[in-house]
């Protein structure tokens, strides 16, 4: 097939930034959305010009670096798939197709389609981790963990840190990662020590990074190839009222 | 060239534990004298810039990802082995040692894997204590699986995502000691060379990936946590940032490089569906649990899969193998399929792959308890080739995927250049010809968290701090080559793209140096790779320049260094003339056709010292004593 | 009292007093639609009609012991306080989340979300003007052509013959329903309410509560224009 691409362009993060239009053509339906940029981008180098810059690593969907807005929709418009996982079947010969970086203060441009989401590794060094020393931990099956909260953790901790919720949100909130990580290890015993501090420090970050705030869109959800719930936005809302209110700083959660 | 082990005189078993008591210690106000440098963010280099970090070393971590969270250690899916024996199934220590020097086919040292095996307890007691959410049973308590060829349930799991799972905990963990200001964490920011300064490594040179700025970063000890070489094949399960620059610039510097012949393919990825492909995605090898391998008979035969009728159908592993069948280890079930596919009974549209099909699991078990535990898998190949594994048989064929070979590491995971070490892939250590199925999280993790940031405290202990900074005529100068080589490969302004010279270069290796081998084709390969290099030199292109983000750069510099590596990936596996493990030598072949070992000749580490790009190598040996597991050959029938 | 500080700096916080003020504005809207449903009382022997003695009765509930006017003014104060809270908190996070997003995407989201969610800050706005409006016509009387003091129910009718009036009034409670659809909706996951049984409960419930406060308000223009009320 044939495809016409109209890119966003731009050089560093101070550059003004636009769309140019590329053709793509003798496009496979069995090639990955990546493949066809590489195709694009071999023929840009050839005819001396810098290929388009996209941030992209294992191909297989969990690393989290592909991220792009294809025609308005953060990994393009399969579920819960990233971009690399979107293969042109997806597409018709003759399609127009829109390609733009994830937009987001928090998320500033730095190349083409590469945007620097270190944001989000502030957001984790706010508390995103239980604090146990190297070495001290006790027997895995001392604490034995009920199976569904064991299953809860792990359908929040599949977050791969993308920013498609972000990228989706119209408030660019960053709520839905936030909200994952801290779901995540509020469900283990080993997390509920910290837990309600954890809440109260990773919310507190998300603001200061310049996210915005969430409207209970329910667009992040839509936009995550994870499938991860809203669900835990309210039960990170509850965590981070429930600290504020109380007390003292240190109490566990429920 | 020096290869001293330093295995400490202490019987197996109590090894670790006496060396623990006899390497020195720096003193806890002192600690935060000494600064470390951690190159690689994924389970091993993140784990142990955390746990230094913990420590008090003052840590200086470096990734060229845009994030510590993102090494190709997230797509480990499989599982992670520990000796826990919570089944009860009569695993140990002992058992786990013993499996992994057997499945490596005695070319590992015992002492390291003994070790290795010891530690796998501790990790699975961390990783559940960092909130790592594994799989659990209804009793609460945590699940096993058998995993590629083992006879116990030792595997833990976390779904299909493992790797995530275990390199998120690691990754939490260093975002911790980023926040407690023990860590100061370099992203972006590419290793390009290693610093030596009177033998002994103070550095290294990196290039900001975003600014381009290229400079030295001085410590009083270099740990390089960065990984495998498989992408050296171009097609391979690998991520595509995934390059043996970091081991490679160690090389030249002093470091001596191990068995680099040793790469394993995984039997069982989505075969390649066109030329434009970029890489190979695994699907996990668990699938092996419930599907059933299988080509046509006849050759050429062009029916869909559901046509063709029992009769017609050659389950060639559980035909060659009853005992094991569809589990046999991954060495055995590749090539096993590549033979099919050379004899002409490929399956697909390129005729490059063979079955495996679930129908007689659907079957059995029903399509909800097949859904259960494949459904994401079952998925993500819906996904990549648009067949439903449900309805028509899933089709595989081996990539590369792992690579055995690395930095030689001593005991104390220290390569030939004093205060350099070598962590996780990056290492030798404890693989040898072939590594099992679940074993490379272990290792990384054991490396990381267990082992060094114990032994780089004995070696600082014994090592005056340094009072070399970033003015230090090595330094610069070593800036400065560093400076060249990036305007070289921008002044060329060929006529290539910097991909289709690493293509060429994967399918060569591919064809000469891939699953099987021999010398023809490696004395091939050998005049091939000098060539291909001086034409990669004189033609390639490379867009922009060397101030902005500029990923056509960064991938040139990568394929330049895999274009000097090939090369003693080759001498490696023209020299080993045995076969073993994942390196099989068409010439040495048992009457069943398995790899035939010859122990008298090559009971050894093949350790290579760099004499300059295009001299041949020099080839060293660390002879490997077997003295608790004997040497056998592998028999899987 | 610095807890509620530090609540109000947290982007949670400001969102949890916006629940907590719009669940007392909710509270409110449907106190009104039920007085306002004695509009179709009949007239009883004291010849005064229900809907006058009930405005009648807020007047001077209480007293003698709080003066009269007295809790009416108590509530209204009350009421002001919450949409104040309601809606400077509101604007702090749209200014934030505006900040958020500086530019935006060529091609317009396509993501499904309900058009409630989308047009709750300008229907917010529309209700506000909307009540400055009501407040006018019926409370003060400014803008009605035929006031007089404390006979609501003629004022009402009165005010509800104009077309173009009630079709407002339709328009503005349509606004209003669909703000509250998408608020009502929101307040359990703002306060953190995470409860299975309640979330199947919660879009059924928003839906409901909205579609009754609508029919229930649009009732009585509807009866106005049609001549049922007179």
């Amino acid at each position: 097939m044939n495809l016409t691409l109209h890119v966003w362009r731009q050089t560093g993060p101070r550059d003004k930034g636009g769309f140019e239009t590329y053709r793509a053509d003798d496009v496979s339906e069995s090639m990955s959305f990546l493949d066809m940029l590489d195709l694009v981008n071999e023929e840009l180098t050839l005819a001396g010009k810098e290929p388009i810059a996209f941030e992209h690593d294992c191909r297989e969907g969990i690393c989290g670096s592909c991220g792009m807005m294809i025609n308005g929709v953060a990994h393009g418009p399969q579920k819960l798939i990233t971009a690399c996982q979107l293969h042109m079947r997806s597409f018709r010969d003759g399609d127009e197709i829109w390609i733009e970086p994830f937009r987001a203060t928090a998320f500033p441009v730095m190349r083409d389609l590469v945007v620097d989401r270190n944001s989000f590794d502030r957001v984790i060094q706010a508390g995103g981790y239980i604090s146990v020393r190297t070495g001290s931990a006790q027997d895995a099956n001392a604490t034995p963990i009920p199976k569904p909260d064991a299953d809860r953790a792990f359908d929040a901790a599949a977050c791969i840190g993308c920013g498609a919720c972000v990228a989706a949100c119209p408030n660019a909130s960053a709520m839905l990662f936030t909200a994952a990580k801290a779901a995540h290890l509020s469900y283990v015993p080993q997390g509920q020590t910290e837990r309600l501090d954890r809440a109260l420090s990773m919310a507190q970050r998300h603001d200061e990074e310049g996210f915005g705030n969430c409207t209970n869109h329910g667009a992040c959800q839509e936009a995550c190839p994870k499938g991860i719930s809203v669900d835990y936005i309210a039960r990170l809302n509850r965590d981070v009222l429930k600290g504020t209110l109380s007390k003292a700083g240190s109490t566990s959660g429920d | 060239m020096e290869l001293n082990a330093r295995i400490p005189d202490h019987p197996i078993d109590q090894m670790w534990d006496r060396h623990r008591f006899d390497m020195k210690l720096v003193n806890p106000a002192n600690k935060r004298k000494y600064e470390v440098i951690v190159v690689g963010t994924g389970l091993a280099g993140g784990a142990a810039a955390a746990t230094m970090g913990e420590l008090g070393y003052r840590v200086k971590c470096f990734t060229f990802h845009d994030s510590p969270r993102r090494a190709h250690s997230i797509a480990a899916q499989g599982g992670i082995n520990a000796a826990k024996n919570y089944q009860g199934d009569g695993d140990s220590v002992y058992r786990l040692f013993y499996d992994t020097v057997k499945g490596g086919d005695f070319r590992s040292r015992e002492a390291n894997v003994y070790r290795l095996a010891e530690l796998s307890l501790n990790i699975i007691d961390q990783a559940v204590a960092q909130g790592v959410p594994f799989a659990r049973e209804y009793g609460g308590l945590l699940g096993n699986r058998s995993f590629g060829g083992a006879q116990v349930s030792r595997t833990f799991y976390a779904r299909g995502q493992t790797g995530q799972q275990l390199l998120l905990g690691a990754y939490q963990a260093l975002e911790r000691q980023i926040h407690e200001g023990t860590v100061q964490m370099h992203v972006r920011c590419e290793m390009l060379d290693v610093i030596v300064i009177d033998g002994r490594a103070r550095g290294i040179v990196t290039r900001d990936l975003v600014s381009g700025k290229i400079e030295a970063h001085m410590a009083d000890a270099v740990v390089l946590g960065t990984g495998g070489y498989s992408n050296a094949f171009f097609l391979s399960t690998n991520a595509k940032g995934c390059n043996v620059t970091a081991t490679w610039r160690a090389h030249r510097r002093g470091a001596g490089f191990a068995n680099p012949c040793f790469t394993q393919i995984h039997p069982t990825c989505i075969p390649q569906s066109g030329d434009y492909q970029s890489k190979l995605t695994l699907m996990s090898e668990s699938l092996r649990n419930d599907g059933r391998i299988w080509v046509p008979k006849r050759a050429g035969d062009d029916r869909a899969a559901g046509q063709i009728p029992d009769a017609e159908r050659d389950y060639y592993l559980e035909r060659l193998y009853p005992s094991f069948g569809n589990l046999t280890p991954r060495d055995i079930a590749s090539r096993r399929a590549k033979e099919m596919v050379d004899q002409g009974h490929g399956v697909g549209p390129m005729k490059n792959g063979v079955y495996l099909d679930f129908r007689d699991a659907i079957q059995r078990l029903g399509k909800a308890v097949v859904s259960e535990r494949y459904g994401n898998l079952f998925q993500m190949y819906e996904k990549i080739t648009g067949e439903d594994p449900y309805e028509v048989p899933m089709r595989i064929y081996p990539a590369p995927h792992y690579t055995m070979g690395g930095l030689w590491v001593d005991y104390e995971l220290m390569t030939t250049v004093p205060g350099l070490f070598a962590i996780g892939e990056a290492n030798f250590s404890d693989h040898g010809a072939n590594r099992l199925g679940a074993s490379a999280l272990m290792q990384g993790l054991a490396d990381g968290y267990f082992i060094i940031p114990l032994t780089i405290g004995n070696f600082l202990a014994e090592h005056s701090r340094g009072d070399v900074d970033e003015n230090h005529a090595a330094a610069r100068d070593t800036v400065r080559e560093v400076t060249q080589a990036q305007e070289r490969l921008l002044a060329v302004k060929g006529s290539r793209t910097v991909d289709s010279f690493h293509q060429e270069l994967g399918r060569l290796l591919w064809d000469h140096c891939g699953m099987s081998r021999n010398e023809s084709g490696l004395r091939e390969a050998l005049a091939k790779i000098p060539e291909l290099r001086e034409r990669f030199w004189r033609d390639v292109t490379v867009p922009g320049s060397g101030d902005t983000l500029n990923q056509s750069l960064e991938k040139a510099g990568r394929v330049a260094d895999f274009l000097e590596f090939a090369e003693v990936m080759c001498w490696d596996a023209l020299t080993r003339d045995e076969s073993c493990g994942a390196h099989y030598r068409e010439e040495h072949t048992t009457e069943e056709g398995e790899a035939q070992r010859d122990d008298e000749r090559f009971a050894h580490g093949a350790i290579w010292e760099f004499k300059g790009v295009g001299e041949e190598p020099v080839r060293h040996r660390e002879p490997l004593h077997f003295e608790h597991v004997p040497l056998s050959q592998r028999s899987y029938k | 009292m610095s807890r509620v500080v530090s609540l109000y700096r947290s982007s949670v916080g400001k969102k949890s007093l916006m629940a907590v003020s719009g669940i007392i504005l909710i509270g409110f809207v449907f106190g009104h639609m039920a007085g306002n449903l004695k509009a179709f009382e009949a007239v009883g022997e004291s010849g005064v009609h229900p809907l006058d003695s009930y405005a009648q009765f807020l007047r001077e509930v209480g007293y003698p012991l709080i003066p009269e006017y007295g809790l009416l003014w108590g509530v209204r104060l009350a009421l002001l306080a919450a949409v104040g809270v309601h809606i400077v908190a509101a604007y702090q996070l749209w200014r934030q989340s505006r900040a958020a997003r500086t530019r935006r995407y060529h091609k317009p989201d396509s993501q499904v979300f309900s058009y409630a969610s989308r047009t709750m800050r300008w229907g917010g706005v529309i209700i506000v003007l909307f009540v400055i409006y009501h407040l006018l016509h019926f409370t003060t009387g400014d803008v009605h052509p035929d006031f007089e003091y404390g006979s609501v129910y003629q004022n009402l009718v009165i005010g509800f013959q104009s077309v173009p009036v009630a079709l407002f009034y339709i328009v503005a409670v349509g606004a209003l329903s669909l703000h509250l659809y998408h608020g009502i909706w929101s307040v359990f996951a703002t306060l953190g309410v995470q409860n299975p049984r309640v979330e199947r409960l919660r879009r059924p419930l928003a839906a409901g509560l909205s579609l009754v406060l609508f029919l229930g308000y649009v009732s009585v223009p509807i009866a106005v224009m049609i001549g049922v009320l007179d």
